[in-house]
C-alpha cells in the first residue's frame, strides 16, 4: 500500500486521499474568453516535478504536494500558505 | 503441410519473408512523417498509401511497433457511444473491422462476442436506456435487457454479485467484439510497408522544427528529416510531443492497468463490463481472462503497475464469479492513457500548419484504429478535416462545445 503524508495526520494509505490536480494560476477575471478556456481545460501534460492539490478525505484537509509524476515519488507535502509554491522550494 | 515444415526445418531459408522491411537509414525528407508506430500511426500510413497514393511516408517509432497502448489494451471493440458524433464515428470503425482480416490476408482473430454493460443501480439502468435509445436512433444495434438475459449469456455469473451489487439490467450490444491487438499493428504495418511506406523502429522524435507557424521538419535520435506534414499519434506521449511545437492541450495522462489470468477452457462467451464494480472482462482465444478496471486516480507518466490494482480487481471479479477463487493471475501491466475532459478524442488540424493530431484516445482508442487511419489520412492528404472528425477538433474547448462521452466511455471500453 502506498503511503502519502498528510501535513495534519501524518502518513496514511493513499486510498484515503483524492487527487486535486496540478496547482495552476488563475488568470485575471477580465481576461479574454480563449484565455479563460485555456485555463479551464488546458493542462501542462508534460512530465516532471509538479506542485499539486491533494485532499485527505477522512479529515477533510486540502493540502499541497510536490511530486515527481514519472517516478510517482512525493517530495514534500504542506498546508496551503505554509510552504514554498516553487518546485525545489521548502 | 508436414512436408513443407520438414523441408524448412532442414533448410536455412526462412519460409516466409519478414512482416516488413527494415530500412536502415532515414531519408533526408518525406512527404509525411508519422510519429508513433501504434495502430493509429500505422493505419494512417496504410490508408495514406492505399487510398491517397501518398507513399513517401515514414513512420517513426521510439520503441517497437505496437509496443505502446496498441499492445497493452484489452481489445474491446464496440460502437454504443452516447453522442451522435461518437456513435457515427465508431460505427464506421466497426464496419471497417469486419473485413480487415481479408484486407490484410492476416488472421486478426476478430471475434464477435456480444457486449453487456451491466447496470447495478436504478440510475445506471436509466443511462443504459438512454444509450440504447440514442444508439437505435442512429442505427446501432443496442438494447436494454433484463438480468435473465445476462444470466442466459453467462450462466456462471452471480447475478446478485455477492448480494451487494445485484444486476438490475444491462445494455446489450450485439456487435461487441475482440481482436488480436498485435496482429492489427502488424497487418497495417505490413500493408503500409508493401505500398512503400518506411517503418523506422527505435527512432525517437526529439524536437520538431516549426518556422513561421509551419512545420518544416523533425529531429530524431537518428538524424534530421525535412517534411511539411507531421501526424502525431503517440497516445500517452502526446503532451511531450505537442510541447515540441508549442501547443498546449487539455490532455492529461493517467495510467490504465490490465491483467490476464492463466488460460482456462472456454467458458465466458460475451464481453462483460460493470461500471459499478469497475470491471471489464472477456476470454481471449487463448483461454485467458483479459481484465481491466478504471483509470488510476492520479497522474503518473510511466507504465508502472500496482498490487492495489490486482487486489481490487480480483475482489470485484470474485463478486461476479466466485468460482474463480483458485484461478491465478499470470500477468499485469499498465499503459499511459491520454485523457480529455469530455472523454472524446482530439483529432485533426491544429493551429500549427502541417501538424495534425490523433490523440486523447485515453481508454478507448483501439476500436477506433481503422476509422482513425481512414479519417486522419484524408485529413493529412487534403489538409482538411474529414467530416466524421469535425466534433473532435482541438478548437472545441475554446468555444466550450464539448462532445460529452463520459457516460459511455468511462470503465466501459
Ligand atoms: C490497459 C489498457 C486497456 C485498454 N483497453 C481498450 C479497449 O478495450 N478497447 C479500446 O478500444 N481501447 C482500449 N485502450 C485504449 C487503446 O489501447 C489506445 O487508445 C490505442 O491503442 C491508441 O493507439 P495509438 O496507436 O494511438 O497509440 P500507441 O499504440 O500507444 O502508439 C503510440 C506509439 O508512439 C510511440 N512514441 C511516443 N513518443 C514518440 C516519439 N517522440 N518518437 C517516436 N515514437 C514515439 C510510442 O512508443 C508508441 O508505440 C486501452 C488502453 C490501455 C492502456
Amino acid at each position: 500500500m502506498k503511503l502519502l503524508t498528510c501535513p495534519v495526520n501524518g502518513p496514511r494509505p493513499v486510498s484515503e486521499f483524492v487527487y486535486g490536480g496540478e496547482v495552476r494560476p488563475m488568470p485575471a477575471s477580465d481576461c479574454s474568453d480563449p484565455e479563460w478556456a485555456r485555463y479551464v481545460f488546458h493542462r501542462s501534460g508534460i512530465p516532471g516535478i509538479k506542485i499539486e492539490w491533494w485532499y485527505h478525505t477522512a479529515s477533510g484537509t486540502w493540502f499541497h504536494a510536490e511530486r515527481d509524476v514519472v517516478a510517482d515519488r512525493v517530495i514534500r507535502t504542506w498546508l496551503p500558505g505554509e510552504g514554498s509554491m516553487e518546485v525545489g522550494g521548502a | 503441410m508436414a512436408y513443407q515444415l520438414l523441408r524448412f526445418a532442414l533448410s536455412r531459408e526462412h519460409p516466409e519473408p519478414r512482416m516488413f522491411r527494415r530500412p536502415d537509414r532515414l531519408k533526408s525528407s518525406y512527404d509525411v512523417v508519422i510519429i508513433g508506430g501504434g495502430g493509429h500511426g500505422l493505419s494512417s500510413a496504410y490508408y495514406l498509401a492505399r487510398d491517397h497514393g501518398i507513399r513517401n511516408v515514414a513512420v517513426l517509432e521510439r520503441g517497437y511497433i505496437g509496443g505502446g497502448n496498441t499492445g497493452r489494451n484489452t481489445t474491446i471493440i464496440r460502437s454504443n457511444y452516447l453522442t451522435p458524433e461518437g456513435v457515427a464515428f465508431y460505427d464506421e470503425s466497426v464496419r471497417l473491422w469486419q473485413d480487415l482480416s481479408a484486407d490484410f490476408d492476416l488472421n486478426l482473430f476478430y471475434a464477435n462476442r456480444g457486449h453487456f454493460t451491466l447496470a447495478h443501480t436504478d440510475s445506471a439502468v436509466r443511462t443504459m436506456r438512454w444509450r440504447a435509445e440514442v444508439n437505435k436512433h442512429l442505427g446501432v444495434d443496442s438494447e436494454l435487457v433484463g438480468p435473465d438475459a445476462v444470466k442466459a449469456a453467462s450462466p456462471q455469473i452471480d447475478i446478485t454479485c455477492g448480494g451487494h451489487a445485484p444486476i438490475l439490467g444491462a445494455l446489450y450490444h450485439a456487435p461487441g467484439s475482440i481482436a488480436r491487438h498485435d496482429a492489427v499493428a502488424w497487418g497495417y504495418g505490413r500493408g503500409a510497408d508493401r505500398r512503400g511506406v518506411e517503418i523506422h523502429q527505435k527512432t525517437e522524435v526529439t524536437a520538431i522544427d516549426v518556422q513561421g507557424g509551419k512545420v518544416r521538419g523533425v529531429h530524431t535520435n537518428q538524424g534530421y528529416i525535412a517534411t511539411n506534414k507531421v501526424l502525431c499519434a503517440v497516445a500517452g506521449f502526446t503532451p511531450r510531443v505537442t510541447h515540441m511545437v508549442g501547443l498546449t492541450t487539455p490532455i492529461y495522462v493517467h495510467p490504465l492497468q490490465a491483467m490476464v489470468s492463466e488460460p482456462m477452457k472456454p467458458w465466458l462467451d460475451p464481453i462483460l463490463v460493470s461500471g459499478s464494480l469497475h470491471i471489464y472482462v472477456s476470454q481471449s482465444a487463448r483461454g485467458e481472462l483479459v481484465m481491466g478496471a478504471s483509470l488510476d486516480p492520479y497522474e503518473v507518466q510511466s507504465t508502472r503497475s500496482t498490487l492495489d490494482f490486482v487486489e481490487g480487481l480480483s475482489a470485484h471479479m470474485l463478486d461476479m464469479f466466485p468460482f474463480l477463487s483458485n484461478v491465478r493471475v499470470n500477468r499485469q501491466w499498465a499503459g499511459m492513457a491520454d485523457m480529455t475532459p469530455d472523454f472524446a478524442p482530439i483529432l485533426g488540424k491544429t493551429p500549427v500548419e502541417g501538424f495534425y493530431l490523433d490523440a486523447g484516445w485515453g481508454t478507448c482508442g483501439f476500436k477506433a484504429t481503422p476509422v482513425c487511419g481512414k479519417t486522419m489520412s484524408y485529413t493529412v492528404a487534403n489538409d482538411r478535416n474529414h467530416p466524421l472528425i469535425e466534433g473532435f477538433n482541438l478548437s472545441r474547448f475554446e468555444t466550450y462545445q464539448l462532445t460529452g462521452e463520459k457516460g459511455a466511455a468511462s470503465v466501459g471500453h
